[in-house]
């Protein structure tokens, strides 16, 4: 095939298009045993702990810690993953056989991360800076109704029912009582935390390590609570 | 220009019906022009509770495909003079219903009447969708029970956002009914009590019916239960509707009737 050349065209009218610099915050994957045969099941389970976050979301492969074995086929991968309603747009932290094998996949080689910051399939690349605005949420969060806040904490000051869903890439603030899901550090970040005044949640998770209702310690269950990470524990306090 | 009324719940089979005839009916005796509208369409179910089924030539999808005129389909009921049936098709399904069709026969019927009252069908799929979205206010219908409580939950989330008034920002007056309350059942824990459905859903109360046969009894004969005077449970939605009027009245909470010391010793029965 013979490859397409800049040529000459006049230049005096204007290009049909711009290139702008932009700047966007990517989820990365971590992958570390692709081969697992568990792998789709495990991170759809993740996923489904906010599906309306992750649908669609862009994501890079960031594939350090698998660098040094041989390459599996990213084209069958990446049509798993998007399967799973993730669209995947390049890697990063692999050797050139897995580069290859990557731009045969239509995926960007991106370059390496900047640290070894732990990266998984719980967070964003790079945490973002400490969010300075907080959403605040005054109705009623009821069932099958989803509140996210993007960037920022989450302040909401009435009931938050079952089946109801609050996301926040910052803290969580629940004044009404809390019986929903609540999912904090949403972009990675484990320093954030939720706090509550009436503790009743179905699900909490911060930084996606998360823990069910049915797992959670009975003698909290109405009482003011936060929770915070600690390591890979959630732990839960009175407050 | 009439006020719409739509009874709703998403869980099936708590009393929406009964509850959109009892209003309706208890409306009208008040002296206000009222029409109910069967928006289950499928499962004909007002006009039977109403008692006119027989009397049905025209209904609701009739007029909103144009096969006939809202005065042919209008069904003015035999005993109270102010109320009006629109029935519903037993052969078509929801998606007969749609939203252009639903607007233009709610927009020809407000100034005919007072209050339009909208007896929405179980779930959150289209004839709940329609039946809710043209409302000024909400009747939210629930039983003393988990699942029905969540359900009502669910769908006041979806009055409160997917309405139209939702959508032009306007709020949308919505009122909690409790039916089929079964105060022995409460007392063994085995449904919840009513400050704990007041607790989690957190609208104002419009009333506790309770559990009663004089409901079957009323509807097997086509007649909306607030015409029996001696129905506790037709008394309760008489109260209700003096609310929506704006009476502030104290809400009976149906409680187990205990027996006094003398009755026990007669061996007489509550
Ligand atoms: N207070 C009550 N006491 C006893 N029975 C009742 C009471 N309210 C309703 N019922 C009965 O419960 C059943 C369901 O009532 P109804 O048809 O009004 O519910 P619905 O919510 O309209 O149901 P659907 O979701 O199928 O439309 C009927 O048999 C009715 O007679
Ligand atoms: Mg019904």
């Amino acid at each position: 095939m013979e490859a397409r050349r800049a040529g000459t065209v006049s230049n005096d009218s204007p290009l049909p298009f711009q290139i702008r610099g932009t700047s966007s915050t990517l989820l990365a994957l971590k992958v570390i045993d692709p081969c697992d045969p568990a792998f789709f099941i495990h991170l759809a389970n993740t996923l489904a702990l906010a599906p309306g976050f992750y649908r669609n979301a862009p994501i890079i492969l960031d594939l350090a810690a698998v660098a040094r074995k041989n390459p599996v086929d990213l084209t069958i991968f990446c049509a798993q993953l998007r399967e799973l309603t993730l669209t995947p747009v390049g890697i990063q932290g692999a050797t050139a056989d897995w580069e290859r094998n990557a731009l045969a996949a239509g995926l960007a080689v991106f370059p390496a991360g900047r640290s070894a910051d732990p990266v998984s399939v719980h967070g964003r690349a790079a945490p973002l800076p400490r969010p300075s605005t907080a959403r605040l949420v005054t109705e009623p969060v009821r069932s099958g109704q989803q509140v996210y806040a993007a960037e920022s904490d989450l302040i909401v000051t009435a009931p938050v029912s079952r089946g109801a869903e609050l996301l926040a890439d910052g803290n969580i603030h629940v004044y009404g009582p809390l019986r929903g899901r609540a999912l904090a550090g949403t972009n990675g970040d484990r320093s954030a935390r939720i706090f509550c005044r009436h503790f009743d949640a179905d699900l909490i998770s911060i930084a996606g390590y998360y823990e069910v209702n049915e797992h959670m310690e009975p003698h909290l269950f109405g009482k003011p609570v936060q929770i915070r990470l600690d390591n890979e524990r959630l732990i839960f306090e009175p407050l | 220009m009439a006020k719409v009324i739509v009874v709703t719940s998403g869980k099936g089979g708590v009393g929406k019906t009964t509850t959109s005839a009892a209003i309706a009916t208890g409306l009208a005796l008040r002296g206000f022009k009222t029409v109910i509208i069967d928006f289950d369409v499928g499962l004909r179910n007002v006009d039977l509770i109403m008692g006119c089924e027989r009397r049905v030539v025209f209904d609701f999808i009739n007029v909103i495909n144009g096969d006939a005129k809202l005065h042919q389909a209008l069904i003015k009921d035999k005993r109270v003079e102010t109320l009006s049936i629109l029935a519903t098709s037993q052969t078509r399904d929801k998606d007969a219903l749609t939203e252009e069709g639903v607007e233009r026969i709610i927009a020809e019927l407000a100034p005919l009447f007072d209050y339009i009252v909208c007896d929405s069908p179980a779930g959150i799929e289209r004839g709940a969708h329609l039946a809710m979205y043209f409302a000024d206010e909400a009747i939210v219908v629930a039983n003393a029970e988990v699942s029905s409580v969540r359900d009502a939950d669910r769908m006041i989330g979806l009055l409160t956002s997917k309405s139209r008034r939702a959508e032009q920002g306007q709020p949308m007056p919505q009122h909690l009914l409790l039916t089929r309350y079964d105060a022995e059942r409460v007392e063994r824990g085995e449904m919840l009590k009513v400050e704990d459905v007041q607790e989690i859903l957190a609208v104002p109360l419009l009333g506790v019916v309770p559990e009663c046969p004089s409901v079957l009894q009323a509807s097997n004969v086509g007649m909306p239960v607030v015409l029996d005077d001696k129905s506790p449970a037709g008394k309760a939605y008489l109260d209700a509707v003096g609310r929506i009027l704006g009476e502030e009245t104290e809400i009976v909470i149906p409680r187990v009737a205990r027996r006094g010391f003398i009755d026990r010793l007669l061996g007489r029965t509550a």
